[in-house]
């Protein structure tokens, strides 16, 4: 069942970010990197990383997205395709380096199983994670309380200084 | 069990005794798994879709008996068959298409809108137990929080593929508000959550010995007006505002497609209607009578009250609107989650026995509740209710919001 689960999910992910990559248009585009969150929060699933799936959908196919689509919408010049491109070498130079990275991960790393992979918080399979990842993230003796809240400070600190840019001052 | 035990909790009796039938032929258990949330699929939508029909109806009849009309009293007795009539009309009616729209997003866009509406209902418990959701995750919360808000998608595939700039700017003012009052919403449903220290419907629902809203009467307050705007319903409706907009991002849909988006606009106010129901008001639970009938009078109950905001309040200006979220409503759910943070705190350590009914709590809420929504009201109006000074008007320019983008009047 998960197997079947797997290959369908996989077929729908794998084909749907090509189609991202592929398509000329970008609100299409767009509209299938959505599927292609989705489907990533559907392997959490099969996972059983229940509230990691959540989170996928709320922030990526929920916030990302409709950040996307926006910003899609405020580009000039969409109807005659993708926005020109002069810089081909760059680029194929660039996202040749990172296909090398990638697959040099893929192959460096040790794929083992789960069961022997260093465990932050003690936990059998199979059980709602949302506790443990509290656990994990909050603990007092060996979570990551601090980085949490500077990490929080900083997002709304971002906030703010965006508002402030966009504000003008005085006339125009 | 005698017949009135059956019928008092209903949904989950028929699908225990499904269960126990498939049990006996042997199937592999992802079978089982499989079959059950088939019936379960079915139980709901046979829950589902007559609701949403009387929906429509007492929406036209209660509107219009608070506005001392008739309403539509011509097919069936007081127009009980006006819905059917309806649905036919619109089933016949001509499927257009905007020239230079795109074709597959505007056949896709209702679908979306009316899936993301009917998926709210997997995790809403109708009956006892586990089994009383047809999924009762262990994200039950998060997971409504999550669907809810791909209904945005949905509004903006149909503003974009329409070509349409009354459409478009329908879409633009959907993903402006809907983002807006997520977050308070979001952040209002966190009381509940800290007071029974699990995301689970089930154990939501089991844990209010009394509603919640008797706690939480500021949660429950912005929660039911952030679902209002999420549900695009007056005095919230900016993004399809009639008159200014000629209802927005479904300007161009006709026939069969516009019919798909009424209905999932209907399925997603009965969705935040169950919630309510849920969260605050105490679920399926009631003395005597049976749960189903419970939960269907709350769920009722809070429409009215959605219908009786629609028919008294007008509808509020998109400036206000963005503001009344970021100055008014934000502001508020914060303080709750800090008042309800403390009171968890307090009740862990010296109020063990209270969990029954903590009245000092209950007092002490309403009143925090009725001062502060007193007190920041005035002072949001002192300051403008939100209202928004676009620059100077330039002389050749017409006055109003948004003057300084617009072309000169000539």
């Amino acid at each position: 069942m998960t197997e079947l689960a797997f290959w369908v999910i996989a077929i729908v992910l794998v084909s749907s970010a090509l189609a991202v990559v592929l398509l000329r248009n970008v609100f299409r585009a767009a509209l299938l990197l959505i599927v292609c969150f989705f489907g990533v929060a559907a392997l959490y699933i099969t996972l059983n990383a229940d509230f990691l799936a959540a989170a996928q959908v709320l922030i990526y196919a929920g916030a990302i997205g409709i950040l996307l689509l926006f910003a899609i919408m405020l580009t000039r010049d969409l109807h005659s395709g993708n926005p020109f491109h002069r810089l081909h070498l760059p680029a194929l130079v660039l996202s040749l380096l990172l296909l090398a990275t990638i697959i040099g991960v893929v192959i460096g790393t040790d794929w083992t199983t789960i069961s022997e992979v260093p465990q932050v918080v003690e936990m059998p399979l199979d059980e709602p994670t949302t506790s443990y990842i509290a656990i994990a993230l909050f603990d007092q003796d060996n979570g990551f309380v601090l980085p949490f809240e500077i990490a929080s400070v900083l997002l709304l600190a971002a906030l703010i200084g965006a508002v402030v840019l966009v504000r003008r001052e005085g006339k125009d | 069990m005698s017949v009135w035990e059956y019928i008092v909790d209903l949904f989950v009796n028929v699908r225990t005794d499904w269960i126990e039938w498939l049990q006996g032929f042997n199937l592999a258990s992802s079978l089982i798994i499989l079959l059950d949330s088939l019936i379960g699929i079915i139980l709901m939508l046979i829950f589902v879709f007559p609701i949403v029909i009387i929906f429509i109806w007492l929406e036209r009849r209660f509107i219009a008996w608070m506005q001392l009309r008739p309403g539509p009293n011509r097919c069936g007795p007081f127009g009980l068959l006006q819905p059917i009539a309806d649905a036919i009309k619109t089933l016949i009616k001509e499927l257009i298409m905007p020239a230079k729209g795109d074709k597959l997003v505007h056949w896709l866009a209702p679908v979306v809108l009316f899936f993301s509406g009917l998926m709210l209902f997997a995790v809403i418990p109708i009956g006892k137990g586990h089994l009383g959701a047809l999924a009762d995750l262990n994200i039950g919360i998060l997971y409504i929080v999550a669907i809810g808000s791909l209904s945005v998608t949905a509004i903006f595939m149909a503003g974009w593929s329409s070509n349409n700039k009354y459409a478009l700017l329908g879409a633009m003012r959907a993903v402006a508000q809907l983002v807006s009052y997520e977050v308070p919403m979001v952040l209002s449903i966190v009381g509940v959550v800290l007071i029974v220290g699990s995301l689970q419907m089930s154990e939501i629902v089991g844990q209010q010995s009394y509603p919640f809203i008797l706690v939480q009467p500021l949660g429950c307050f912005i929660y039911f007006i952030g679902a209002m705007a999420e549900l695009n319903r007056s005095p919230m409706d900016q993004i399809e505002a009639e008159s200014e907009l000629t209802t927005g991002y479904f300007t161009e849909y006709s026939g069969m497609k516009f019919a798909t988006f009424f209905l999932g606009e209907y399925i997603s106010t009965l969705a935040i209607a169950t919630i309510v129901t849920t969260l605050f008001l105490g679920g399926w639970k009631g003395p005597f009578l049976p749960v189903w009938f419970w939960f269907v009078f709350k769920v009722f109950a809070v429409f009215l009250v959605i219908l009786w905001m629609r028919a008294t309040l007008i509808r509020v200006r998109i400036d206000q609107i963005m503001a009344f979220s970021w100055k008014f409503l934000l502001p508020m759910a914060l303080i709750n989650i800090f008042i309800t943070a403390a009171e968890v705190l307090i009740w862990d350590k010296w109020m063990s026995g209270w969990e029954s009914f903590p009245w000092p709590f209950i007092f002490v809420n309403w009143a925090i509740a009725v001062v502060l929504i007193l007190l920041w009201s005035k002072i949001f109006f002192k300051l403008g209710g939100g209202r928004v000074e676009v620059g100077e008007v330039r002389p050749g320019y017409s006055q109003g919001y948004g003057a300084d983008l617009q072309a000169p009047v000539s």
